[in-house]
């Protein structure tokens, strides 16, 4: 009797002829976090292009510009929007260049959960038995322990092991590889979810029954799918990758302050929050937060409008 | 119920001898322990002696089986950056911590479940829309952030309350405690908001979803249509049945809690393990991570127990499945 | 002929959506006397259900009642404030749903329940309460009842737990009973038992008893009139006997063909081709014209209310020439 179609099967068809878009116009909220989120994202990939000033260029840095409080202060310097760092450089650009660094990490840290999860899942579901006892034992003691710990763990193992300048550059990839591996198992439990329901369909046995693989029902016939599930989940991941990220970076185990990300920059003006330098600190939080927050929001209702059951 | 624990303890055994053997590992092969310890010079005398005495020698088994029946002790050797036994700069420390994660969990709970029934109960309600509003920017504010926003505001700007440090403790035997004077507690309060607050939010989130979920199922229907009272429906039928999964999450959130203490200790400079431990990482203090992660694994498993015995409380249809499976 | 006991009258229910409002009831009225069963059948989607539902007061938002009154007694109660119609619920009218599984709370014992429900109602002790408990599980049959009365749900089977809401719905001694579909969630070898338990102990009680099903067997066995739906109006009303032996509306004629006959061999079963019409579509004129074998020009233009045709009251032109319209 109710005017919506089960859930499931063709999620993603159904709902980009017309529901997705319709839901997404209705709710001001969400178009405006697609807009804050587009800038953060516009603002970090074309950083090297449209940010004011290169922070990275020690040459242009001019120690007597340090510490300037943002434009609309008393002593705020138009060059210099939102003020200056300790050694002179635009905070401005700063974060810009801070947020592609936390963005490229969320990303691929995101991707490589897809990539481990769906994997996984697909197995675990599909195979059942043995590999799904196992699977899903690892995902739970996983799921265990939180994300910051594991990373902290990886890192410090890492630094243990490797010379320092050695584990500078690896840096970035040690920080995806362990904020990825510690978000997978979120992915398997949904994808093995769908998959052991999409397994039992008709359309799946009548494949069995012509004599598809295995592997090949899964990837095209079980995979399109979950992909609905999965994006959603991606996209929420993605603000929590990203929070990791700062929060590593922040403790100081993150990406090497040669690259610094949003929460280096926290970091470096947490130092300064009791001299009276708030600036330092709180436009990066600031950005952290509009970026995450937008993220969040998307993600939340890319869930509602995909799963009508909750609407 | 005594067989139920017992075979919840079995299955615990070797998820931390896994943990063991990862932190033996970590022990064992990270870095070179002998070379840290010694220093600069040394002669080869000395060097042979010291894996003597650290048993280095041994195969690698009887090392391992040495390190279980130590660490089951409570013996974890020296810290290589503070050279005093690791366990002594645990015990010191977790006080702290503790203090610090039970107020949180309290604080998450006291208000998150309340704010979770309201929201899930009164869906439309302006204050329900402000509550999630409020929510999605908890579970967006990344912890460190929110401690600098509180220090910021209430110790920077107006002063009210400390930003470092656990204030004046008092020793009750080895346990040092903040909550016995009024300097102890006012240095409490911003650590416990910055801890528990997502948390709070989470779980608020969680409980309004099951609400939702539960106050569809059609036992609710037919309470109401029994003509009980809206109090019986909502706080005797519906929240007992969210109460599951809500004890699942919880538990995996004091998990959480633990470990975002770090984040918090090291905005705070809180003198707890987390703090210790994120220094220990800083340097590569194997002993000291390696016993960390022995003891968040132990209270992982704690947590766990627990939360399964509550399930078995709340929920009698798994009490009846497991009689059977015992007879 | 004394008031009736409930009485619905123009009884409108709509659920807005976005892209207009689906009316899911419209114009039904039909009304039921004390101690009578009244069998409502109809394919799933007609608004049996929503029918009772609205009755109880338990429709799901966001439908809503949008026109036409619900008398109970005399006294209106689909306009009462929650508090009013709560103390209602289970006091004058008991419910009965679908499926026993999902219908009754798993985490307190079926004890628990029944004493709730009649502290709630009635002047008794949570003691006093027990042992009635004890005495309604006795009643519906269910053995040991004094041990059983301690254990949960899930420790008892289909058939047990449907009689276990059964009597829920009593315990408060309700004046009527909407039955949703009572047993149409149990094995079938269990279904004639709850029926017959449920038409006894109505029949005992005095109750009277709104019994939705689309099993018209259940309807001939126990109903004494019953009311025919299709796309959320009322078609045909009448005696039970005349309703499946000669039922006048073309749509009942056909439901009743699809039952097969006992003691007569029969070639085939009729079927009606086509199917009912979405909220969203349904025409013009009677809705049933579609698939209607009889339709002619007036069917398509203009709605027929319900008029006496044979011995029963149907909402078909076919009879317009037995007299004028009138509502049941």
């Amino acid at each position: 009797m109710s005017a919506t179609a089960p859930a499931r099967p063709n999620a993603i068809r159904r709902a980009l002829d017309s529901d997705l878009w319709y839901s997404f116009t209705r709710s001001p909220i969400t178009v405006a976090s697609a807009i804050v989120a587009l800038i953060c994202v516009g603002g970090a990939v074309l950083a090297p292009w449209i940010a004011p000033h290169n922070p990275f260029d020690l040459a242009s840095l001019q120690l007597m510009d340090a510490f300037k409080p943002p434009a609309w202060e008393m002593d705020g310097d138009p060059n210099y929007l939102l003020g200056t760092d300790d050694q002179g450089r635009d905070v401005l650009s700063a974060i810009m260049y801070g947020a592609r660094v936390s963005l490229l990490v969320g990303f691929c840290a995101v991707l490589l959960s897809v990539s481990i999860g769906i994997t996984a899942g697909l197995a675990a579901g599909y195979m059942g038995g043995t590999v799904d006892a196992v699977l899903m034992r690892i995902a739970d003691i996983k799921l265990t322990f939180p994300t910051i710990l594991i990373a902290l763990l990886i890192d410090g193992v890492v630094r243990a092991a490797l010379p320092r300048e050695v584990h500078d550059q690896i840096a970035l990839y040690v920080v995806i590889f362990a904020i990825g591996i510690s978000n997978w198992p979120s992915f398997a439990r949904t994808v093995r979810g769908s998959t052991l329901v999409e397994r039992n369909k008709e359309y799946v046995q009548a494949a069995r029954v012509i004599g598809v693989s295995r592997a090949r029902i899964m990837v095209s016939h079980v995979l399109p799918n979950v992909l609905g599930p999965v994006l959603v989940i991606a996209t929420l991941n993605l603000g929590f990758a990203v929070l990791a990220e700062a929060t590593l970076s922040f403790l100081g185990v993150g990406v090497p302050p040669t690259q610094p990300s949003l929460g280096t920059l926290i970091r470096i003006g947490n130092d300064f929050l009791f001299s009276g330098e708030w600036w330092i600190t709180i436009f990066p939080g600031i950005a952290l937060i509009l970026l995450v927050l937008s993220v969040n929001l998307l993600g939340d209702w890319l869930r509602d409008a995909l799963n009508p059951k909750l609407r | 119920m005594f067989a139920f624990i017992i075979s919840r303890l079995l299955q615990a055994l070797p998820v931390m001898l896994t943990v063991a053997l990862l932190s033996f590992a970590m022990f064992a092969y990270v870095g070179d322990p002998v070379a840290i310890m010694l220093g600069q010079d040394y002669t080869i005398a000395q060097r042979d002696q010291l894996i003597a005495d650290l048993g280095l020698n041994q195969p690698f088994f009887v090392q391992f089986a040495k390190f279980v029946v130590n660490a089951a002790q409570g013996e974890f050797g020296l810290s290589y950056r503070l050279s005093r036994p690791v366990a002594q700069l645990i015990v010191e420390r977790a006080p702290a911590t503790l203090e610090l994660a039970l107020c949180a969990a309290i604080l998450a709970l006291a208000i998150g479940v309340p704010m979770g029934v309201y929201t899930g109960l009164y869906r439309n309600s302006w204050l329900s829309r402000f509550f999630l509003t409020f929510s999605l920017i908890g579970v967006s504010l990344p912890t460190f952030l929110i401690g600098i926003l509180l220090i910021l505001t209430f110790s920077v700007w107006l002063g009210w309350l400390p930003s470092f440090g656990r204030g004046d403790t008092v020793n009750l035997g080895w346990w040092s405690t903040g909550l016995l004077t009024w300097s102890g507690i006012k240095a409490l309060i911003l650590p416990s908001i910055t801890l528990g607050l997502f948390q709070l939010t989470l779980i608020m989130r969680l409980v309004r979803a099951e609400m939702m979920e539960v106050l569809r199922t059609d036992y609710i229907k037919f309470a109401r249509a029994r003509g009980l009272t809206n109090r019986a429906v909502h706080f005797g039928h519906a929240l007992k049945n969210t109460l599951v999964p809500v004890i699942t999450i919880t538990g995996l959130q004091l998990g959480a809690i633990i470990a975002f203490a770090i984040v918090t200790e090291t905005v705070f400079q809180w003198p707890g393990m987390g703090l210790l431990f994120i220094q220990s990482v800083s340097v590569a203090d194997i002993p000291v991570m390696s016993a960390y992660l022995l003891l968040i694994a132990l209270m992982f498993v704690t947590i766990n127990l627990i939360v399964d015995l509550l399930y078995y409380a709340v929920d009698p249809r798994l009490r009846i499945g497991r009689g059977k499976g015992a007879h | 002929m004394t008031a009736p006991l409930l009485e619905v009258r123009n009884l409108r229910v709509e659920f807005p959506t976005r892209r207009g409002t689906l009316v899911a009831l419209d114009d039904v009225s039909f009304s039921i006397a004390h101690g009578e069963v009244l069998g409502v059948v109809g394919e799933s989607g007609a608004g049996k259900s929503m029918t009772g539902a609205a009755i109880i007061g338990l429709l799901e938002p966001p439908g809503r009642i949008a026109g036409g009154q619900i008398l109970l007694n005399g006294r209106r109660i689909d306009n009462l404030p929650y508090s009013e119609l709560r103390k209602l619920r289970g006091r004058e009218i008991g419910a009965i749903f679908q499926d026993p599984l999902t219908t009754l709370n798993p985490l307190y014992t079926v004890g628990q329940q029944l004493i709730e429900t009649m502290v709630t109602h009635l002047p008794l002790n949570p003691a006093q309460a027990r042992a009635k408990a004890i005495e309604w599980l006795e009643l519906v049959g269910i053995p040991a009842a004094s041990q059983r009365i301690d254990s949960y749900p899930h420790e008892f089977s289909g058939g047990m737990r449907q009689r276990v809401v059964i009597a829920l719905a009593l315990c408060a001694e309700p004046k009527l009973i909407v039955a949703d579909e009572p047993t149409t969630a149990l094995d079938v070898s269990i279904q004639a038992q709850v029926i017959s338990l449920l038409k006894s102990l109505a029949r005992d009680k005095g109750t009277s008893m709104m019994l939705v099903t689309h099993d018209m067997g259940v309807i001939a066995e126990t109903a004494d009139r019953v009311a025919v739906m299709y796309a959320g109006r009322i078609v045909e009303v009448g005696a039970v006997r005349n309703v499946v032996q000669q039922a006048a509306h073309p749509y009942s004629a056909g439901l009743m063909g699809s039952i097969p006959p006992v003691g007569r061999r029969l070639e085939r079963l009729q079927q009606i081709d086509g199917s009912m019409p979405r909220l969203s579509a349904i025409p013009p004129g009677c809705p049933y014209n579609p698939r209607c074998p009889h339709a002619f020009d007036r069917c398509f233009v203009e709605r027929p209310e319900l008029m006496p045709a044979k011995d029963n009251l149907a909402a078909c032109w076919l009879y317009a020439e037995q007299g004028v319209p009138r509502h049941a």
